[in-house]
């Protein structure tokens, strides 16, 4: 096999590890803080990239005028669409605006996901935090299908395409960098678009909660909440803020993921098994440990579905992320990066 | 409309208990009845009116293509009732529909949701033949369901009239002589796009398969690679991809260092998508390989994939089995119809849907009986015209439809929302006609119930 042949494999790696990353992050934080686990995390991330089409819609909503010199399939004198923002701003402008809808979409998505995170907490999962974890899964899993067909209602079932800005569409030529034939390793631009967002966010998360006060309370909060709640500090107002901060993080997943896969209501469900296993492999409560497991497990996928080992083990890239966990909860119970005492009591 | 329509999952009664019991002991003691009883069949309908069951997707991945058949079916029985403005009924070869229903029976329905999952959709076409009465079952999107519930009908006693369904199988190893499929196959999509992406892309291509993971997925590019590699066309590779697969970089990330020029996406719905998304994100379209354009193949297009997939399907080559662009009589009358009550054409799916419908009740009436055996006898050899895809043939030994086939490309320019394909040829019947033996399978004979 040729060396572009597995540094492909590797960008794609990356790439899959950058949504699981996302998605396991967001989950991490709302079981870290609130000792919840939030089976409708999958359907966050797919309201995400809603809110890119939904967007998109906006700003192709048009005047619409009837053209007597053309006609529509029934004979009657066609309709022409002419977006406002075209007639705002010229169609140039317009366009561009248009064009650029996904990236814009993340501007859009933020109060929106913050939005929904807060109800979400307060008016369903805060009255299941003393129940045992099986309610909160039924629960949340039963909200992920009701919002999961709420989508479909609006949207319908088919996929909706959603693409990326003119300017990323097509290929990068990895390869002539480091010195191959051109042509060698090429990977799409929007891709490493996606890897190089998702690093910017886990970055953000992270700073936030070790550079900033809040933050280093709610640190606190998540390793001794009682104590911190002694001290005086609303922690469960601080842990609702969490919640949205993870649903905004899964929502901004979804939206730059897009243009990758047109988006459809069932792609949370794609995402959230994987995730969770994503949680449980990097140790579950451990922020990093989701992080690097993220992009393990993406990697290591992504090798597994190399024609050449799929020949030799059919299926093994379906099954393969499952395999791993097994052997590495085998060799380490807590997860990679897990520490003692969480989930233990 | 609303009235005529009633629910499938209808609350068990003393009456439809004992009805269905009534119905189970008659299926077992059926050889007895027939010899005393010659006329009886199931669910023959006894008052003013007939139920047919139209079996879509009502839920799950390809919700929006069962929302279309149900328009289609709704759309028909209007006209069979004599409402609207009779659309194809006016350009159907056969006259024997006068709008006042099948045999003077107002027509009823009910619907189910297949799901698009085999066993889901068996309970349902069975709740609308033991529950409701229905007498004919149709619809469906894909192979493995219609495989299966056309099985179930061959037990039940009752016609199945074949919605969305492309593998050969299903008028091939699976056929039934209850079961009848307007809706063309895989292996009519090879014949008619061979000599097409010969002509457009040259005899000394290398293919690349990319194949769906089931039934529909192998015979599709069986088919495609039979027809191309007889004409000079090598196939580097064919990979099976999982139905649930959702990205396909993993997949497409090896093509173009497989020495293939061509890569064939042997996928429908969403992985149809999903699959073409990525070829175009990692740069195929504009790719050069073995000194020539690299070209992606979609072997089966519908309207909606189309939709969903956007701008990655400009220029690429297909196959469907009708287009509302079309400009026959027949076409044209149906998109208008279509067209005016709903307010957008319809689609593939639609079409066929609304043709089978059309077919069965004709055949009814040329039959004089309800009787799924006179209805089968009836089908069998019938050859007829207006329905929009020219002269066709229900040929008697599989129960398949013989028609022209569409071989059409994503257009370049569309006008507006729903022109999103192109035809570029009309490949005459005569091209994709086969023997009827070569996929094996018995009709057996025909279950009255």
């Amino acid at each position: 096999m040729e060396l572009s042949a597995l540094l492909l494999q590797v960008l794609n790696g990356l790439d899959k590890g950058s949504a699981y990353a996302l998605i396991a992050l967001g989950l991490t934080l709302i079981f870290g803080t609130l000792g919840v686990v939030n089976f409708a995390h999958g359907a966050l991330f797919m309201i995400g990239a809603f809110c890119s089409v939904t967007l998109q819609r906006l700003l192709s909503t048009s005047v619409i005028t009837l053209d007597e010199t053309k006609l529509d399939f029934l004979g009657n004198p066609a309709k022409i669409s002419t977006p406002y923002v075209n007639t705002w701003f010229g169609p140039d402008i317009g366009n561009a605006i248009i064009d650029w809808s996904v990236p814009l979409a993340i501007l859009f998505a933020i109060p929106i996901m913050l939005l929904i995170g807060f109800v979400m907490e307060r008016g369903l999962i805060k009255h299941f935090y003393k129940r045992p974890h099986a309610d909160q899964i039924l629960v949340t899993f039963g909200l992920a299908i009701v919002l999961q067909e709420a989508v479909k209602y609006f949207f319908g079932a088919n996929q909706i395409p959603a693409p990326a800005p003119d300017m990323f569409v097509g290929s990068f030529d990895f390869g002539v960098y480091i010195g191959m034939n051109p042509g060698k390793l090429m990977y799409p631009y929007w891709r490493i678009v996606y890897f190089l967002f998702a690093l910017v966010i886990i970055l953000a998360v992270f700073s936030f909660l070790q550079f900033t006060t809040f933050g280093m309370v709610v640190r606190a909060g998540m390793a001794d909440r009682e104590t911190v709640g002694l001290l005086g500090i609303n922690i469960d107002k601080r842990f609702t803020i969490m919640f949205g901060i993870a649903a905004a993080v899964a929502g901004l997943a979804g939206v730059m993921y897009t243009p990758i896969n047109p988006p459809s209501y069932t792609m949370g469900m794609d995402f959230l098994v994987i995730s969770f296993v994503v949680v449980v492999v990097g140790g579950m409560g451990s922020l990093p440990g989701a992080v690097l497991a993220g992009f393990l497990l993406g990697i290591l996928e992504s090798f597994a579905s190399i024609r050449q080992v799929i020949d030799v083990l059919p299926g093994i890239n379906n099954l393969v992320i499952y395999l791993a966990a097994i052997m590495i909860l085998l060799a380490r119970p807590r997860g990679l990066l897990g520490r003692k005492g969480v989930m233990e009591n | 409309m609303s009235s005529e329509k009633k629910r499938s999952q209808l609350p068990l009664t003393r009456r439809s208990v004992l009805k269905a019991g009534a119905a189970g002991i008659a299926a077992g003691t059926a050889p007895m009845i027939i010899s005393t009883k010659a006329h009886a069949y199931l669910n023959e309908p006894k008052g003013s009116s007939v139920t047919l069951g139209f079996n879509v997707p009502q839920s799950g991945p390809y919700a929006d293509e069962g929302a279309d058949e149900l328009r289609a079916y709704e759309l028909a029985v209007e006209h069979l009732n004599g409402g609207g403005d009779g659309g194809m009924m006016g350009t159907f070869s056969s006259d024997a529909l006068q709008g006042n229903g099948i045999l003077g029976k107002k027509v009823e329905y009910v619907t189910g949701d297949t799901q698009t999952k085999p066993d889901a959709a068996r309970a349902s076409a069975r709740s609308m033949i033991e529950k409701d009465g229905a007498i004919m079952i149709t619809g469906g999107s894909s192979s493995g369901v219609a495989v299966a519930v056309q099985g179930l009908c061959q037990e039940a006693g009752v016609i199945f009239m074949a919605g969305l369904t492309h593998s050969n199988d299903t008028t091939g190893k699976d056929k039934k002589a209850n079961g009848f499929r307007h809706f063309f196959n895989s292996y009519m999509s090879g014949a008619a796009l061979a000599p097409i992406l010969a002509a457009n892309y040259g005899e000394d291509r290398v293919a690349y398969h990319l194949t769906a993971d089931y039934n529909w997925g192998y015979t599709t590019e069986e088919a495609v690679r039979t027809s191309t590699e007889a004409l000079g066309w090598k196939t580097a590779a064919a990979v099976k991809t999982p139905l649930a697969q959702t990205d396909f970089s993993s997949y497409i990330a090896p093509v173009q260092a497989s020495g293939a020029d061509v890569l064939i996406l042997n996928h429908y719905g969403a992985n149809m998508v999903n699959s073409l998304t990525s070829a175009v994100q990692f740069g195929l379209r504009n790719a050069q390989s073995n000194g020539k354009n690299f070209e992606i193949v979609v072997p089966l297009y519908s309207r909606l994939m189309a939709k969903g997939a956007g701008e990655n399907v400009k220029g690429i080559f297909g196959s469907t089995n009708w287009h509302w662009s079309l400009e026959d009589e027949g076409s044209k009358a149906f998109v208008k119809s279509f067209g005016t009550k709903y307010g957008f054409p319809p689609s593939q799916a639609a079409h066929t849907c609304y043709v089978q419908t059309l077919l069965y009740a004709d055949a009814c009436e040329r039959a004089g009986t309800h009787d799924p055996c006179g209805v089968g006898e009836a089908l069998e050899g019938f050859e007829f015209d207006g329905l929009g895809n020219g002269p066709t043939l229900y040929r008697a030994e599989d129960h398949q439809c013989f028609k022209d086939v569409l071989v059409v490309k994503g257009k370049e320019n569309p006008e507006n929302e729903f022109d999103l394909l192109e035809i570029v040829e009309v490949t005459p019947v005569s091209q994709v006609t086969y023997d009827a033996s070569i996929f094996g399978g018995e009709l057996g004979t025909c279950n009255a119930g």
